[in-house]
C-alpha cells in the first residue's frame, strides 16, 4: 500500500450554485479495494466521475495511474487502462443489444482482437453465469445479472484501475453477495488492480481494504475499516460514521434504532385491508405472477422480498389497479378493487420504484399540486403542508426544484406525498432504494409511526433484510411465485439460519440454482497495452456504426415509419402540391344582358382554368362572396357593353382578382389577360374576317425540361430532398440527444473513442437508412408518378448520398445543443422546416430570394440537392454540368462534422 | 366541480414545468418571432428578382428599351448573353429566363410586321415561369406600343379595355401571404410538439402511472394539458400578429384580431389534442418525432397555405376537409386579408369545432384505453 493509484489536491466541483466537492485533498493506495461512504449527494458520484475521467475537472489537481488527468493526451492514453460502471442498473449498457452484442461492442472500443478476444469473452461471461444467457437482451436480463453483464464490460480489456459507483444498488442480497464474491475471485487473480467503489451498504464496505468517508463534498476520515471503528470508538461501520459526523448533524443522523413496539393484535373479524386471491398476470407466455394470495390486516406493515425481477412491483401494480390481473380478485377493504372507481384513490397512497414526482417543480408546489388534486379544503393545506414538511425533514428544501435533490430527500418527499391525504393503506416499491443508512432509518421512523399511531397499512417493497426485520410480517418471493410468508422471527426459525438474511438466502438458493461459474479458472489476459493511443481506429468507428444499426434494426416502429413514412409523404406530396392554378371559381356581374356579354362570359367559363358561379346581383354580393373566399374571381361587364361592342365604340369590362393568397392571384392576372386577347383576336376573326394585328410583339414561349408545364415533374424531383432532409436529421439528432439522455454517453467519455469515430460511426447507419429510403422515393417517382430520369441515375445517387451526409451532420450538430429528447426533435424541427419549404428554391429560386432567405438560402444543402435532383430528372445534366452544386453540396459534410465534433463534448461537467 | 379544479391544479403544473424547460421556451419564442419575421420577409413579391438572360442581336433603341424595362423588383438586371449560352445557364439554373431579341427588330416593328421574340423558359420553376412570362409579355407590349406612340398604353387600342382590380392585397405583396402563412404553421406544429411531447415527458418519468393511482381521471389529465399547452401556443400567437406581424413586418391587418384569436383557440384545440393522440401512439421520442413529421407535412402543405387548393385532385381536397389547418388557413385569410367577420367564417369555425371534437374523442379513447394497460 505504498504505491498510489489517485491523487487529488484540492479538488472542487460545482453545479452551477451548488457545491458537490470542496477542495478535497486525497491519495488513495494502489492494489487495494478502496471504499467511498456516505450518504447520498455527498459528492461520492462526482469524485468517480472525475477520477474516471467521465467528468472534467474544474479546480484542483488530480493525478491517476501517474499523469495529469487534465491532459487530453494523457486520458487518450490511459483509458484503456481504466474501467467505469456508472451508476444505476445497466446504466452505460444497450438495453436492446444482447449480452454478446454489448460485450462484443466494448471489446471493439478497446482494440482487442483475435483468438484471446474470444477467450476472454468467453471467461467473462462464464465466470459471470451469463454464459447461457448470450442471446438475451440486456434490458431483458434481472438488476443483479446487468451489473454482472456491466462488469464484464468493464472488465473486458483487464484494467488497472476499477471503478464501480454503487454497483449494488437496488440489487437483491443474494445477487448481491453473488457480485462480490466474483470481484474477490478477480481481484485474487489480477492482484495489481486497484477497485475504488462507492456504496451506501455499510456491511459491504466492511469487506473494503481502506475506506473513505465523506460528507457534505468534504472528507471525514480515511483508514480501514477497523481503523475508523477504533477512532471513533464505536462497535460498527454504521456507528462510526455517525460519530465521524459534525456534532450539529449527529443530532439529526443518530436516533432510535431500535424497532418500535410490536403492533397491538387487532381483533380477528375485522376486515383486512388488502386480500389477494390467486393473482396470476401474464403477458403473452410470460406469466410474471403466478397465484399469489395473501390478506393483510388493518395496521400491519407488510414486507415483500424478493430477488430482481420475480415479480414484486407487477403485484403491487395490480393492488394499486395500475394493472388488472389475468386470473384472481383484490379486496381493499372488504370492496373488490374497481380501477376507475376514484374513492378507493383517495384511500390508497403509491410510491413507484422510481421517482415519480415532477423534478422541474419545488417540493412545495409538489405538495401543494398533489394536496389539491386530492381535494384537501383550501383551508386545510398550508396547514398540512407545514406538517408534512416537518415531519419529513423537508424545511431546508422547500423551495429547491424536486429533481435536483439528494436521492434521499426526494425519497422522502415522495412519502410525504403519498401520505399527503391521510391515506389508510400505502403501497411503497423500494421507497428506500439507493438511500443511505441515515435516511433509511429516519424514513421507517415515520413508517412505524403511520403505522402504530395512526393505524396506517403499510405494504412495501424492500432489498434491505434490516429493513424486512422490521416488518410484522414478510413474503419471500422468487419468480413470480410467494415461496414463504410469516413473521420475521418464525421465518428464521423455520429455515434453521440466525438472521432473516440467512433465511433469504437459503429459502432462494434452493429454488435459484447459481449458474455453475467458473470464476476459480478466470485468469483475465493482461491486455498488452500498446503506448500510444491510436489517434483513429475504424474498428471503434465501426463499432458505434454496428451497434447503432443493430439497435436501429430492432426498433421495427422506425424502420417502418422511415420507409412507409417517408413514401406515403412522398404520394401525399408530389399529388398534393401542384403548381398548376386551376378550377378557381368566378362569377360574373352581368348589368348589360346582351348576347355580347354572354359571349364574353362563355369565353371564360369554356376556360379549363375557371368554374363559373350562379350570377352576382349586385356590387355587395360581389363583395360578400369574395369576401368569404367563395370567389377568386369576379367580372363586372357595365351596362350598354353589347351596344358599345357593336357599334365599334371602345368599351370597358372591369375584373376583380383575390389577392390574399399573391402566387394565385398573379396567375389569375396572367391567365384573365391571355384570355382577354385571345377573345378579341377571336372575335375580330368572327366579325371581320381577319386576324388583327392587336400588337406587333408576341412572344415565342419554348418551356423548357418540362414542356407540358407538368406540375409533377417539377415537384416530384424537388420532394426527395424534402423528405431526406427531415427524417434522417431528426433520427441522427434523437439517436445522439437519446444517450445523453438514457446515459450511454459515458462510453464517449471513458473509452478510448474519439468524438469524430463516434460521430461518424453513429452516422453510417443512418445514412445507409436514409439511402434505402431514397431507392424507394426514386422508385415511386418512376413507377407510380411517371416521371422520367432524364440524366443518369448514377450522377442523383452519388447526390443523395452526399446530400443525405449533410443532412445527417446537420442533426449531429443539432444534438450537441439539445440536452433533451423534446429540444432536439423542437429545434430540428422548427430550423429545418422554414428553410427547406421556403428557401431551397421549392418554389421561388434562391436567386430570387431577398432578406434572410437569401442569406439562408445558399447555405442550405436542400438548396443544392434539389438542384441536382432537377438538373437530373428534367434537364438530363451530367456531373460535370453541376459542378457548382456538387461541390457546394460536398462542402457541407466537412464543415458540419467539424462543427459536430468541436460542439460535442468528450467530457461530462 | 371537483373536475374543473382537478383540470386547473393540473394545467397549472403543466405551465410550470414548461416554464422550467428553457430551451424549448426559447425555441416557441425563436418559432414565434424570427421565423414568422424571416417567412414574411423572404418573398416580398411573387415575381421578385427573376433572373433573367437576354440575347440583343438586334442592337437598336427599341431593344434596348425592352431590355431596360425588365427591371427590379420583378427582374435582376438582364445578362447579356450570346445565342449559345442559353443551354447552358439555363442548365445551370442560374436564369430562368432567356428572352432572344431578333435581327432587324425595331426595323419590323416600324414596317408594322408583327415579331415573335423567342422566350427560353425554366419550367421546372413552375410559378415563376408562369407569371414572369405574362409580365415579360405586358412589358414587351407596353414599349412596343410607347415606341410606336408615345403617351399611349397597351391596352388602350383594344376594343375592351381590361380594368383589373386587385382586392386585399392590390399590390400582391407576398410578405402579407409568409409571414401570417408562417404563423399558422407554427401555431399548428408547436402546439403539437407541446402536448405529445409533455404526455411522452410523463410516460418517460413514469408521472402518468403516479398520476393514475389518484383520484382523476384521463379526461382531466388530457383537459388539462390541452388547455395549458393551447394557453401558451395562443398567447405566442397573439404576441406574433400583433408585434410582429402588424409591427415589424408591417403587414396591414383588414379584420379582426380578436376574431382570428378566436378562430385559433378553437383550432388550437384540434392540434393539441392530435399531440395527444400521436404522444400516446409513440412509444418513443424517437417515434413521436417521426409520426410529427408524418403529420405536420401534408398538415402545412396541403393546407392552401402553401398551394391552392382548389387545384389539389379531388380526392387530396376532400381528405383535406378532415384536416384542421384547412379550414384555419381558409379562415385565417378570410379574417386578416379580406376583412372578413363572423358572419362569413362562421362555417369554418363550426369545422374546426367538429373536427377539434372527433379528435379529442380519439385521442381520449385511445389515451384511456394505453392507460388501462
Amino acid at each position: 500500500m505504498t504505491e498510489t493509484v489517485a491523487r487529488l489536491e484540492g479538488v472542487s466541483h460545482r453545479y452551477g450554485e451548488t457545491d458537490a466537492l470542496s477542495d478535497i485533498s486525497l491519495t488513495f493506495p494502489s492494489g487495494c479495494m478502496v471504499g467511498l461512504i456516505g450518504p447520498d449527494g455527498v459528492g461520492k458520484s462526482t469524485l468517480l466521475g472525475l477520477l474516471a475521467g467521465a467528468r472534467e475537472l474544474q479546480t484542483g489537481e488530480l493525478q491517476v495511474l501517474g499523469g495529469d488527468m487534465r491532459s487530453q493526451r494523457f486520458r487518450n492514453r490511459s483509458a484503456p487502462r481504466i474501467a467505469y460502471m456508472p451508476q444505476g442498473l445497466g446504466g452505460n449498457l444497450y438495453h436492446t443489444l444482447t449480452v454478446d452484442e454489448n460485450i462484443a461492442f466494448f471489446a471493439d472500443l478497446f482494440g482487442l482482437r483475435g483468438p484471446s478476444r474470444k477467450d476472454q469473452i468467453d471467461r467473462l461471461l462464464e465466470a459471470t453465469g451469463l454464459l447461457s444467457f448470450r442471446d438475451r437482451p440486456a434490458g431483458k436480463l434481472s438488476g443483479g445479472m446487468k451489473q454482472k453483464l456491466g462488469l464484464c464490460c468493464a472488465l473486458i480489456h483487464s484494467p488497472d484501475l476499477l471503478i464501480l459507483d454503487e454497483p449494488t444498488t437496488g440489487v437483491d442480497p443474494l445477487s448481491r453477495k453473488r457480485f462480490w464474491d466474483l470481484i474477490d475471485t478477480i481481484r485474487r487473480q489480477r492482484s495489481g488492480m486497484s477497485v475504488l467503489v462507492a456504496t451506501a451498504y455499510m456491511e459491504e464496505a466492511e469487506r473494503y481494504d481502506w475506506l473513505v468517508a465523506m460528507d457534505e463534498g468534504k472528507v471525514l476520515a480515511t483508514g480501514s475499516p477497523a481503523e475508523l471503528r477504533e477512532q471513533t470508538n464505536t462497535e460498527t461501520l454504521d456507528d462510526a460514521f455517525i460519530a465521524l459526523l459534525p456534532e450539529n448533524r449527529q443530532v439529526q443522523e443518530s436516533g432510535d434504532t431500535a424497532n418500535a413496539a410490536q403492533r397491538e393484535p387487532t381483533g380477528e373479524n375485522q376486515t383486512p385491508a388488502i386480500e389477494a386471491e390467486h393473482l396470476t398476470l401474464r403477458f403473452g407466455s410470460f406469466t410474471a405472477v403466478r397465484n399469489v394470495s395473501f390478506s393483510i390486516p388493518k395496521g400491519e406493515i407488510f414486507g415483500f422480498l424478493g430477488s430482481n425481477g420475480c415479480g414484486k412491483t407487477t403485484t403491487m401494480k395490480m393492488l394499486t389497479g395500475l394493472l388488472t390481473p389475468t386470473e384472481g380478485e383484490v379486496r381493499l377493504f372488504g370492496e373488490p378493487l374497481d380501477a376507475k372507481d376514484l374513492a378507493t384513490r383517495q384511500k390508497v397512497g403509491y410510491m413507484s420504484q422510481a421517482f415519480s414526482l415532477y423534478g422541474e417543480l419545488t417540493v412545495r408546489q409538489n405538495l401543494d399540486l398533489h394536496a389539491r388534486l386530492f381535494h384537501l379544503p383550501d383551508t386545510r393545506i398550508p396547514e398540512r403542508i407545514s406538517v408534512l414538511v416537518r415531519e419529513f425533514g423537508l424545511e431546508d428544501v422547500l423551495d429547491q426544484r424536486a429533481g435536483a435533490l439528494p436521492l434521499g430527500v426526494r425519497q422522502r418527499l415522495s412519502l410525504a406525498v403519498a401520505v399527503v391525504h391521510e391515506p389508510e393503506l400505502l403501497i411503497l416499491d423500494e421507497p428506500t432504494s439507493g438511500v443511505d443508512p441515515g435516511a433509511r432509518n429516519r424514513f421507517w421512523q415515520l413508517l412505524m409511526r403511520l403505522s402504530r399511531e395512526d393505524g396506517v397499512t403499510i405494504f412495501i417493497s424492500t432489498h434491505f433484510m434490516n429493513e424486512g426485520e422490521r416488518c410484522d410480517r414478510i413474503s419471500l418471493m422468487h419468480a413470480g411465485e410467494v415461496l414463504a410468508c410469516d413473521t420475521p422471527d418464525r421465518l428464521v426459525e423455520a429455515s434453521g439460519t440466525d438472521s432473516l438474511e440467512g433465511a433469504f438466502m437459503k429459502t432462494l438458493e434452493a429454488v435459484d440454482k447459481e449458474p455453475e461459474t467458473g470464476a476459480d479458472q478466470l485468469a483475465l489476459e493482461p491486455a498488452s497495452h500498446g503506448d500510444r493511443p491510436i489517434v483513429f481506429s475504424p474498428r471503434r468507428l465501426l463499432a458505434y456504426a454496428t451497434r447503432e444499426a443493430r439497435e436501429l434494426l430492432r426498433d421495427p416502429i422506425r424502420m417502418a415509419f422511415a420507409f412507409i413514412g417517408s413514401a406515403l409523404l412522398m404520394l401525399i406530396l408530389g399529388y398534393g402540391i401542384t403548381l398548376d392554378v386551376e378550377d378557381l371559381s368566378f362569377a360574373v356581374l352581368d348589368r348589360d344582358q346582351t348576347p355580347q356579354s354572354r359571349d364574353y362570359i362563355a369565353a371564360v367559363s369554356g376556360s379549363r382554368y375557371f368554374l363559373q358561379q350562379p350570377e352576382l346581383q349586385n356590387i355587395q354580393e360581389l363583395e360578400q362572396r369574395m369576401r368569404s373566399g367563395e370567389l377568386s374571381l369576379a367580372i363586372e361587364i357595365p351596362p350598354g357593353f353589347g351596344k358599345d361592342l357593336k357599334r365599334g365604340r371602345p368599351t370597358e369590362m372591369a375584373v376583380w382578382v383575390d389577392g390574399a393568397m399573391p402566387f394565385r392571384g398573379e396567375t389569375i392576372l396572367g391567365y384573365v389577360e391571355g384570355m382577354h386577347i385571345s377573345y378579341l383576336t377571336e372575335l375580330a376573326q368572327r366579325t371581320l374576317g381577319v386576324v388583327p394585328t392587336l400588337t406587333l410583339v408576341t412572344l415565342e414561349d419554348r418551356y423548357r425540361y418540362n414542356q407540358d408545364f407538368r406540375s409533377l415533374d417539377a415537384m416530384v424531383p424537388a420532394v426527395i430532398p424534402i423528405l431526406l432532409i427531415f427524417i434522417p436529421a431528426i433520427l441522427m439528432a434523437l439517436g445522439i440527444v437519446r444517450e445523453k439522455e438514457l446515459g450511454s454517453i459515458t462510453n464517449l467519455y471513458v473509452t478510448p473513442v474519439t468524438r469524430v469515430e463516434f460521430l461518424l460511426g453513429k452516422q453510417l447507419p443512418y445514412i445507409a437508412f436514409s439511402m434505402i429510403s431514397y431507392v424507394s422515393l426514386v422508385l415511386l417517382a418512376v413507377y407510380v408518378f411517371d416521371v422520367e430520369i432524364k440524366g443518369s441515375l448514377l450522377t442523383l445517387t452519388f447526390g443523395a448520398l452526399l446530400f443525405v451526409t449533410a443532412t445527417t451532420a446537420l442533426g449531429q450538430v443539432m444534438s450537441t445543443f439539445a440536452s433533451t429528447q423534446i429540444a432536439a426533435l423542437a429545434a430540428t424541427a422548427i430550423l429545418t422546416i422554414l428553410p427547406t419549404v421556403q428557401f431551397s428554391g421549392l418554389t421561388e429560386p434562391v436567386s430570387s430570394l431577398s432578406g434572410a432567405g437569401a442569406l439562408i438560402g445558399p447555405v442550405w444543402p436542400a438548396t443544392w440537392f434539389l438542384q441536382i435532383s432537377r438538373g437530373v430528372f428534367t434537364k438530363g445534366l451530367s456531373l460535370a454540368d453541376m459542378q457548382g452544386a456538387f461541390l457546394a453540396l460536398a462542402a457541407f459534410v466537412p464543415v458540419l462534422t467539424v462543427m459536430a465534433v468541436a460542439l460535442l463534448r468528450k467530457q461530462g461537467r | 366541480m371537483n373536475s374543473l379544479r382537478n383540470i386547473w391544479h393540473l394545467g397549472i403544473k403543466e405551465l410550470r414545468s414548461l416554464w422550467q424547460d428553457k430551451a424549448l421556451m426559447v425555441f416557441v419564442l425563436v418559432a414565434f418571432t424570427v421565423m414568422i419575421y424571416t417567412a414574411g420577409s423572404a418573398g416580398s413579391m411573387e415575381l421578385h428578382n427573376a433572373p433573367i438572360a437576354v440575347v440583343d442581336e438586334d442592337q437598336t433603341v427599341l431593344s434596348g428599351r425592352i431590355i431596360n424595362s425588365l427591371q427590379q423588383p420583378w427582374f435582376l438586371t438582364p445578362d447579356l448573353v450570346a445565342y449559345g449560352d442559353i443551354d447552358d445557364l439555363l442548365d445551370k439554373g442560374s436564369h430562368t429566363f432567356a428572352l432572344v431579341i431578333p435581327e432587324s427588330f425595331e426595323r419590323d416593328v416600324r414596317q408594322g410586321n408583327p415579331v415573335a421574340l423567342q422566350l427560353n423558359i425554366d419550367a421546372t420553376r413552375m410559378s415563376q415561369a408562369f407569371i414572369g412570362t405574362n409580365y415579360i409579355q405586358r412589358f414587351a407590349m407596353a414599349e412596343v406600343a410607347e415606341f410606336l406612340q408615345p403617351g399611349s398604353s397597351a391596352s388602350t387600342g383594344l376594343p375592351i379595355e381590361l380594368v383589373t382590380r386587385v382586392s386585399y392585397n392590390p399590390n400582391l405583396d407576398g410578405t402579407w401571404f409568409g409571414g401570417v402563412m408562417e404563423l399558422i404553421t407554427q401555431v399548428t406544429l408547436i402546439s403539437i410538439i407541446l402536448t405529445g411531447a409533455a404526455l411522452i415527458r410523463e410516460r418517460e418519468h413514469g408521472t402518468v402511472e403516479h398520476l393514475m393511482v389518484m383520484p382523476l381521471r384521463p379526461f382531466e389529465i388530457m383537459a388539462s394539458k390541452v388547455w395549458a399547452n393551447g394557453l401558451v401556443v395562443l398567447l405566442a400567437a397573439a404576441l406574433s400578429v400583433t408585434l410582429v406581424i402588424q409591427g415589424w413586418l408591417q403587414v396591414p391587418v383588414a379584420g379582426s384580431v380578436l376574431l382570428f384569436l378566436l378562430g385559433a383557440l378553437i383550432h388550437l384545440f384540434s392540434t393539441t389534442a392530435i399531440g395527444i393522440l400521436i404522444g400516446t401512439v409513440a412509444r418513443t421520442m424517437p417515434q413521436f418525432g417521426l409520426l410529427l413529421i408524418l403529420t405536420i407535412l401534408p398538415l402545412q402543405l396541403l393546407s392552401g397555405g402553401i398551394t391552392p387548393r382548389e387545384s389539389m385532385p379531388q380526392l387530396v381536397q376532400d381528405l383535406m376537409l378532415a384536416a384542421p389547418t384547412t379550414h384555419f388557413v381558409s379562415m385565417a385569410q378570410a379574417i386578416l386579408y379580406r376583412g372578413a367577420g363572423l358572419e362569413v367564417v362562421w362555417p369554418q369555425m363550426l369545422a374546426l369545432m367538429a373536427i377539434g371534437g372527433v379528435f379529442f374523442t380519439a385521442a381520449l379513447l385511445l389515451f384511456r384505453r394505453h392507460l388501462s394497460v
